[in-house]
C-alpha cells in the first residue's frame, strides 16, 4: 500500500460542487434514475400493484435469467462481440437437464454440474472459431443459434419434458427458510438486508477514505451520504416487503452473489481491466502483452456457463422444459446490456449498467402485462424505449 | 500579383477555449504559403473555418476569396469555388479502385448512369498530371502512402482546383516521396495554382515557400516573405516557441559500456506473402547507456524488423538469435519478451500504442499490472500513485490522470506510451518514430526522457526518418535499406550525405 499523501504525488487539490459531480458522472446516475422513474410511472398506473410483495417476486424471478446472462452478456460486448445464441442455449441446456433427471434418472446436483460443463462446452466451441479462427461473432453465434434450436427440438422430440424432482425445482421456486422461525415475517430476509446494506456501507466508506487520503476526486459528502443512504433504503425496504410474503427466494440470493462477483471482478481484477483493453483497442492491447485470443476464447466460454444456469433456472421456473424455452431471450439480454450503457464498438460498459438495463426491461415487461398490454404493442413499446434509451446514451456523449 | 483569399480577424471559440484568436492570413495567386506553428496552434482549425466545416456564423471575422466576401455553410460551397483540403488523415475508401475514388461524389455520370469510358480515360490524365504510373483499376488498398496521397491530390485537380490545402501531406512519406510532392506544388504553381501548405518538416517549407505565416496559441505572430529575405529555419522556430531554441537536442555525456543486447541472423517474410523476405539476415548489438539509431527509407523494413522481434507481432517465418546479458532470451510472444526486458513503443500511437477510451492511469499500466496487483487483483491506491508518478515525471499536460488518452495531445500521447513501456521496465527499449507529428517544444522533452534512460544504463534502439534527429541523438547508427541493414556508421563519422549515399549505393546494386 502507497501510502504518500496527495502533495507528494503532485495531485491537483480540487473542490467538486454536487451539481458538477452529478453533470460529469450523468451517464452513471442517469440509468438509476429512469429505472426509478419508470417504476414509479408503473406503480401509479398499476395502483401499486407493480410493487406488491407478491408481484415483486415474481419480478425477481421472471428476470433472474435475463440478469444472470447480461453478465455474461457484458463482457462479450465490452471485448467487442456479440453471442446470439444464448436463447438457444438456454433451451439445449434446460432439454437436457429434463432428459438427465426425467428419463435417465440422474440426480439433480450432478446434472447440474454436468449441465453447467455442457454450457462452458459450448461457449468454448464457438469461442474457438470467433477468437483463433477470426470468424465474425455475428456469423459464428448466429450458426450456434440455429444449431443448438435444431438440437434442442432433436433431444426433447419436439415434446416438453417434465416434471422435475422437487429438490430441482427449489432452484427457482424456492425460498431461504427463516431460521428465525417468524409467523407470516421473515426475519431472516429482513436481516440478510440489513447484513448486505452494512457490509456495502462499510466498503464504500473505506473506500471513500482511501480516495480522500490520495486526494481523488470524490463526490461532495453530501451527495454521498445522500447515495448510500437512498441504496440501503431501497435494500431494506425491498427485503422488508419480501419478508412479508415468503422471504427471498433461492434465485435472488445467486444473482445477488454473481452481480456482486462480476462487478468485483470487472472493476478490481487484472482480467476485468484487460478485457476492457481488448474491446477498446484490439491491436494496442496485444502489443501489451495481453492473450487477446484466449481472453475471448474465456469472455464465450463465461457466457456459455451463465446461459447454461440461466437454461437451468429457466427450465426448473417452468417445472419442464419445452422445445421453445429460451426463445427470442438473446434479444432481452442484448437490449438489457445496450440500456446499460455499453458501446456497441467494445471497450465500455458496466455491469451495474446492464443489471438496471435488464430490470428496465423486467419492470417494463411485468408493468405491461399488469395493465393488460398485448404482446404486440409491448414488443413495439419495449423496442422503442431501447432506440430511445441508446439514443441519448449517444447524444450525451457527443455533447 | 494578386490576392486571391484573406482572411481577416478570424475567432472562433469552442466552449471555454478560445482557438482562435483574431488571425489574419492573406494568400497571393499562385504562391506557396505555408502554415506553421506547434501542435495546438490553431492551424487546422483555421483551414476548418475555410473550408466550410466550421460554417459561417459559428466564427467572427470575413473571409474574401477571389475578390468577395464569401460565407460558406459547408464543404460543398467552398469546393465548388476551388477551394481543396486534402487531410493528413487520407479520406479515401480503400476497396475502390483509384477511378471509384477520384470521382466519388462527383461521379462522370448521365442521369445517375456512370460512364466508366469517360471516367477511366479522366483518371489516365489525371493520374499522367500527378506522376502516378498505376492502372486506374487499382484498388487504392494496394497502394503505398505515397501514391494515395498522389491519388488525393488528383481527385482534387479533377475539382478544378484553384485554391489547394494540403494538412502535412509529408508526414508519413520517405525523403524520395515527399521531394515528388514538393516538386508537384511547384508545377501546380507555375499553372497558377494556390496552395496552402501545412506542415512541421521546416527544411521543406524552406525549399518550396514563397510566403510563410506563423501562428501560436490561436493568434498570428507573423507572416515572413520568403522572397525579401532568407528565412532560416532557426528564425521560424523562434516565430513558432516565442523563443530561440538554442538547441533542438539535449546535450548528454554518453556512458556507453559493455555489449548486452545483441540480435543475430534475424530475418522474418512478410505477413501475408510468405515468400516476400522482409527483413534479411540482420545482426546488430546495443551497448549499456547507448542509443543506437536505425536509419532507412520508408518501407526499408524497419518497423517490420522491430515488431518481428518484439513477440513475433509481424511477419511469419522469423528466426534469429537474441541474446541479452550474454544469454539467449525468448521473444516468441510479447508477453515473454515483455519478460525478458525489452519494450517497443509503436509508430503508431492511435492504432498500436493507445486505447484511447481509457485514461492516462489505465493506460499507464496496462503492460505491467502485476506490477500494482496482488493475486489478479488491481490496488487502485497504488496504481493511482503509479499514474500520478509518471505524469509528473514526464510532465503529462492534463488536469488528471483520469482524462481519456483521445483527448491529449500527440505529444502528451507520445508520453503515456513512453510511461507505459517504462513502468514495464525494461533493459532495451525499442522507439519507433518516437516524436511524429509532435510539435517542436514537446520533442524537445521526449528526447530528454530518452537520454535519462540511456543514462540510467538502459540500451535504446531509435527508428526514425528524421535523420537530423538521429544524428542529433544517437551514439551509433545502423542503416537500413530493403530489409538489410547495409552500413555502420559511428556519430563521429556520420551525416546525413554518408546515410542517403549508403542507401543509394545499396539500391543500385
Amino acid at each position: 500500500m502507497d501510502t504518500r499523501t496527495a502533495d507528494e504525488l503532485h495531485v491537483p487539490q480540487h473542490k467538486t460542487s454536487w451539481m458538477e459531480f452529478i453533470k460529469a458522472h450523468f451517464r452513471d446516475y442517469g440509468m438509476l434514475l429512469s429505472l426509478l422513474v419508470i417504476m414509479l410511472f408503473f406503480q401509479v398506473v398499476t395502483n401499486g400493484t407493480l410493487l406488491r410483495p407478491l408481484n415483486l417476486t415474481n419480478l425477481v424471478l421472471q428476470n433472474s435469467y435475463i440478469v444472470i446472462m447480461a453478465l455474461g452478456m457484458l463482457l462479450v460486448i465490452v471485448a467487442g462481440h456479440i453471442d446470439l445464441s444464448v436463447g438457444s442455449i438456454v433451451g439445449f441446456v434446460g432439454g437436457l437437464a429434463a432428459v438427465m433427471m426425467v428419463r435417465f434418472g440422474i440426480d439433480p446436483v450432478t446434472t447440474t454440474i454436468a449441465c453447467l460443463i455442457v454450457g462452458g462446452l459450448i461457449g468454448a466451441a464457438q469461442g474457438y472459431w470467433v477468437a483463433y479462427f477470426k470468424v465474425p461473432s455475428f456469423i459464428v453465434t448466429l450458426a450456434g443459434m440455429l444449431v443448438f434450436k435444431g438440437l434442442t427440438l432433436a433431444l426433447l422430440g419436439g415434446m416438453s419434458v417434465g416434471p422435475f424432482p422437487v429438490v430441482f425445482q427449489r432452484l427457482s421456486s424456492g425460498f431461504i427458510p427463516d431460521v428465525f422461525g417468524g409467523e407470516g415475517f421473515n426475519y431472516t430476509a429482513l436481516f440478510l438486508g440489513v447484513a448486505s446494506v452494512a457490509v456495502l456501507i462499510y466498503f464504500s466508506f473505506r473506500s471513500r477514505a482511501n480516495q480522500l487520503k490520495h486526494a481523488v476526486e470524490t463526490a461532495p459528502f453530501g451527495l454521498f451520504a445522500f447515495k448510500n443512504g437512498l441504496l440501503a433504503l431501497l435494500v431494506v425496504a425491498f427485503c422488508y416487503l419480501m419478508a412479508t410474503y415468503r422471504g427471498l427466494p433461492n434465485v435472488l440470493v445467486i444473482m445477488a452473489v454473481l452481480i456482486a462477483l462480476y462487478a468485483f471482478v470487472t472493476n478490481r481484477t487484472t482480467i476485468g481491466r484487460r478485457i476492457y483493453a481488448l474491446g477498446g483497442n484490439e491491436k494496442a492491447a496485444k502489443l501489451s502483452g495481453i492473450k487477446t485470443e484466449r481472453l475471448t476464447f474465456l469472455t464465450f466460454v463465461n457466457m456459455g456457463v451463465l446461459a447454461g444456469l440461466a437454461g437451468l433456472i429457466f427450465a426448473a421456473r417452468l417445472n419442464t422444459a419445452t422445445p421453445k424455452a429460451g426463445l427470442g431471450f438473446e434479444l432481452d439480454v442484448i437490449a438489457a446490456v445496450f440500456i446499460g450503457g455499453a458501446s456497441a464498438t467494445g471497450g465500455v460498459g458496466k455491469v451495474t449498467g446492464a443489471v438496471i438495463g435488464a430490470f428496465v426491461m423486467g419492470v417494463m415487461n411485468n408493468g405491461m402485462s399488469i395493465l393488460g398490454i398485448g404482446i404486440d404493442y409491448q414488443q413495439v413499446i419495449k423496442g422503442l424505449v431501447l432506440l430511445a434509451a441508446v439514443s441519448l446514451d449517444v447524444y450525451n456523449r457527443k455533447k | 500579383m494578386n490576392t486571391i483569399l484573406e482572411m481577416q480577424g478570424i475567432t472562433k471559440t469552442f466552449p471555454g477555449v478560445k482557438a482562435l484568436d483574431d488571425v489574419n492570413i492573406t494568400v497571393k495567386a499562385g504562391e506557396i504559403h505555408a502554415l506553421v506553428g506547434e501542435n495546438g496552434a490553431g492551424k487546422s482549425t483555421l483551414m476548418k473555418v475555410l473550408s466550410g466545416v466550421y460554417p459561417h456564423g459559428s466564427y467572427s471575422g470575413s473571409i474574401i476569396y477571389e475578390g468577395e466576401e464569401r460565407r460558406f455553410k459547408g464543404i460543398a460551397d467552398s469546393e465548388s469555388l476551388g477551394i481543396i483540403i486534402i487531410h493528413q488523415e487520407l479520406a479515401l475508401v480503400p476497396l475502390l479502385s483509384i477511378a471509384e475514388n477520384i470521382f466519388l461524389g462527383n461521379e462522370q455520370a448521365q442521369y445517375g448512369i456512370i460512364d466508366w469510358s469517360l471516367a477511366f480515360a479522366r483518371t489516365k490524365e489525371l493520374l499522367k498530371v500527378v506522376g502516378l504510373n498505376e492502372s486506374p483499376e487499382t484498388l487504392v488498398t494496394n497502394l503505398g502512402v505515397g501514391k494515395q496521397q498522389l491519388v488525393e491530390i488528383a481527385k482534387a485537380l479533377s475539382k478544378k482546383v484553384k485554391l489547394l490545402i494540403l494538412d502535412e501531406p509529408t508526414a508519413s512519406l520517405n525523403e524520395k516521396d515527399s521531394d515528388a510532392l514538393l516538386n508537384l506544388l511547384l508545377q501546380f504553381k507555375a499553372q497558377g495554382i494556390s496552395s496552402i501548405l501545412i506542415s512541421h518538416k521546416l527544411n521543406e517549407i524552406s525549399k518550396v515557400a514563397d510566403a510563410i505565416t506563423v501562428l501560436r496559441d490561436g493568434g498570428t505572430v507573423e507572416t515572413l516573405d520568403c522572397h525579401a529575405e532568407t528565412v532560416s529555419e532557426d528564425r521560424i522556430i523562434r516565430g513558432m516557441v516565442g523563443r530561440t531554441m538554442e538547441d533542438r537536442y539535449p546535450k548528454r555525456e554518453p556512458k556507453v559500456g559493455e555489449v548486452i543486447f545483441q540480435v543475430e541472423n534475424w530475418s522474418a517474410h512478410h505477413q501475408l506473402h510468405a515468400n516476400v523476405q522482409v527483413v534479411k539476415n540482420i545482426n546488430l548489438n546495443i551497448r549499456r547507456g547507448e542509443i543506437v539509431g536505425i536509419a532507412g527509407l520508408m518501407g526499408a523494413g524497419r518497423t517490420e524488423f522491430a515488431m518481428s522481434l518484439f513477440g513475433r507481432s509481424y511477419g511469419q517465418n522469423i528466426s534469429g538469435r537474441v541474446t541479452l546479458h550474454g544469454r539467449e532470451i525468448d521473444v516468441s510472444t510479447v508477453e515473454k519478451a515483455v519478460a525478458s526486458g525489452i519494450a517497443y513503443a509503436t509508430e503508431d500511437r492511435k492504432t498500436y500504442g493507445l486505447v484511447l477510451a481509457e485514461d492516462i492511469r489505465k493506460n499507464v499500466t496496462l503492460a505491467n499490472l502485476e506490477g500494482v496487483s496482488r493475486n489478479l487483483v488491481i490496488d487502485d491506491i497504488q496504481e493511482l500513485a503509479v499514474a500520478n508518478d509518471y505524469r509528473a515525471k514526464m510532465r503529462i499536460r492534463s488536469p488528471s490522470v483520469f482524462q481519456e488518452t483521445v483527448n491529449l495531445s500527440g505529444g502528451n500521447q507520445q508520453k503515456v506510451v513512453l510511461s507505459k513501456w517504462l513502468f514495464s521496465d525494461p533493459e532495451i527499449l525499442i522507439l519507433d518514430e518516437p516524436t511524429r507529428g509532435i510539435d517542436v517544444g514537446a520533442k524537445y522533452e521526449i528526447y530528454t526522457i530518452i537520454n535519462r534512460l540511456a543514462d540510467a544504463g538502459k540500451g535504446v534502439l531509435m527508428i526514425s526518418s528524421e535523420m537530423p534527429e538521429l544524428l542529433g541523438m544517437c551514439d551509433r547508427i545502423y542503416v537500413m535499406n530493403e530489409g538489410a541493414l547495409i552500413a555502420e556508421l559511428d556519430i563521429a563519422e556520420a551525416s546525413q550525405e554518408r546515410i542517403m549515399h549508403a542507401i543509394v549505393k545499396s539500391g543500385r546494386r
